[in-house]
């Protein structure tokens, strides 16, 4: 986000050092530019989807290789850095990806939603709302929302142009026929400024309503598909619907056994062999700060935490 | 048949080449509201190329498509953009395919094969789609409880009369249709006649029907075309044409069907 880069950033991160003989944040700096210049012109036509030339991570296709390009493409050394995949922020991707930055350009990470500059996300939207000045960056396997309907990329390609839209809702349709209801649970597509059909990446549709209108500027990559779009701050993003079947989002008759939230999106965890289950907040940082503000845990709540440790192996949360 | 003063279609030297080679060339012909052409000729001979380039799915090499729209009035194919176009093939025309399996998307349900045109238009409420689902698979005479079948489950005549209900849904006044009946069996064919019949007659539909069946000919058309090398080789009234035909290779065909 910053001009050239003359000095290596000071080192912030202690467990890893930095990485020597690479560029800082890996890509070469041609290549960045590139990248960013895409990123203009996804900017400038929202939702659409602008080609870029796609390259080689030391990560594999799959593992948000389009997200880190972008981060790579934006990161200076005064950013803050957050990565989450599925909401939280110790799982195996995101920990690659943050370890990637940290080795190539030693940023400072974080895991609280507000204090990041840059949201690397794979599958979900923070709950904390993010501001003006953040940009979030969401990694994307498939961005043409009209894949599964229609194979052929130049058919798809006229469709977005003549804004030819109807086969999408063939597949709402489908929904309502065989479910009673619109059943698509993730990567739910959304009509961004009134003029593209645009793919939300696979997040839940719990998290349509977050893009709208959202004060965050919403960058998208493709890796393996070598699409980039955007949606600009404070840009109208509807989620599609029929009039007899408004749009609406999961709704669970649980709370977060750990903070007790029931405005988050929940995660269904199974706790032991008899089927007991418990459902916890997706997004780990958010249900980490509710407990550290609410009060002490109740006892019914140390076991359900010690579930919850038990199945994400992880002994520090 | 509502007689009226302008053609629907008025087609003036159409020509379309596939760089050197023909695919058909100086193709003129007027088609009128409730009228159903017949187009014949060997397999080749340009009759396919025809549709795709009457329906601008090629764009012919030259020649002019006059079109009298209900809703824009004289149009001519030429001038309209590709967004206009589409819209005319989905409202007023509708294209049956001789193999079901390209004019049908085959991974959803029957239903949301006939409201997939209304949902283009902009149809934005369920309720109102399923019922015209319901009313045009009744009118195809298929069971309205296969709505939510995928077309793979459908026997080929059901696939056929799918498809014609996929493009009568929004009521076209013109439709084309790629041997309809190619590949089913005889009973089938019969059946699927008399619904055309019955359609055209309900919506005073008209129809230009490529085959190469002269029995399909003989029931279904008025007026025929008959076509050889890429150009129309004799035209007139089917019944006319087929009982005394003039150009030899009319009387080739005529001759070459077998009598049972």
């Amino acid at each position: 986000m910053r001009g050239p880069l003359k000095l290596q950033p000071k080192m912030k991160s202690k467990s890893v050092p930095l990485q020597e003989g690479y560029n800082f944040a890996y890509l070469d700096e041609g290549t960045k530019r590139m990248i960013r210049r895409t990123l203009l012109k996804a900017i400038a036509i929202p939702g659409h989807q602008i080609p870029f030339g796609s390259r080689e991570m030391p990560l594999p296709l799959g593992w948000g290789t389009g997200g880190i390009q972008i981060t790579a493409a934006l990161i200076g050394p005064d950013d803050i850095l957050k990565v989450i995949d599925q909401g939280a922020d110790d799982t195996t991707n995101a920990i690659s990806i943050k370890k990637l930055f940290v080795k190539t350009t030693g940023v400072q990470i974080t895991e609280r939603t507000e204090k990041a500059t840059l949201i690397q996300t794979r599958h979900r939207i923070p709950e904390t709302p993010l501001k003006e000045g953040q940009v979030i960056i969401y990694q994307v396997p498939i961005p043409e929302p009209l894949r599964f309907l229609e194979p052929r990329e130049p058919e798809t390609r006229k469709m977005h142009a003549l804004a030819d839209y109807g086969l999408m809702y063939v597949k709402l349709y489908e929904d309502i026929s065989t479910h009673g209801r619109i059943a698509t649970a993730f990567m739910y597509p959304v009509l961004v400024h009134h003029r593209y059909i645009a793919s939300p990446s696979p997040i839940p549709r719990f998290d349509n309503p977050k893009m709208d209108r959202m004060p965050a500027l919403q960058l998208f990559g493709a890796g393996r598909e070598k699409r980039i779009y955007a949606i600009p701050p404070y840009t109208t993003v509807k989620s599609l619907d029929f009039e007899d079947y408004p749009f609406e989002i999961e709704k669970w008759d649980q709370q977060c056994a750990l903070c007790g939230s029931r405005e988050s999106y929940l995660d269904e965890i199974i706790k032991d062999d008899q089927g007991g289950r418990l459902f916890v907040c997706s997004d780990t940082d958010y249900c980490q700060q509710r407990r550290e503000k609410g009060k002490n845990a109740s006892p019914s709540e140390v076991v359900a935490m010690k579930a919850v440790r038990r199945k994400k192996g992880d002994e520090t949360t | 048949m509502i007689f009226s003063k302008e053609p629907l279609l008025k087609v003036m030297g159409m020509t379309k080449y596939f760089g050197d080679r023909v695919g058909c060339r100086d193709i003129s012909f007027e088609l009128w509201p409730g009228e159903v052409l017949g187009i014949v000729g060997e397999s080749g001979s340009g009759k396919t190329t025809l549709l795709n380039t009457l329906s601008y799915h090629l764009e012919p090499t030259r020649g002019i498509i006059l079109y009298w729209s209900e809703q824009q009035g004289l149009v001519d194919l030429g001038q309209l953009s590709e967004s206009q176009i589409r819209y005319l093939m989905r409202t007023e025309w509708g294209m049956v395919r001789q193999n079901p399996r390209e004019g049908l998307r085959m991974r959803v349900s029957a239903g949301a094969n006939i409201g997939e045109r209304l949902m283009a238009l902009g149809v934005r409420h369920y309720g109102r789609i399923r019922k015209e689902v319901q009313k045009w698979l009744e009118r195809v005479e298929i069971d309205t409880d296969r709505a939510n079948d995928l077309p793979e489950t459908f026997s080929g005549g059901m696939l056929q009369r799918l498809q014609i209900a996929r493009n009568l849904v929004t009521q076209p006044r013109l439709v084309l249709m790629d041997e309809p009946t190619g590949g089913l069996d005889v009973s089938v064919q019969a059946r699927l006649l008399d619904l055309l019949r019955a359609l055209v007659a309900e919506f005073n539909l008209s129809l230009i029907v490529v085959t190469h069946d002269l029995a399909v000919v003989r029931l279904l058309t008025h007026r025929l075309l008959v076509m050889r090398h890429g150009e129309i080789v004799e035209s007139g009234l089917t019944d006319q044409l087929l009982d005394d035909p003039h150009h030899p290779y009319t009387q080739l065909l005529v001759s070459s069907v077998i009598q049972v």
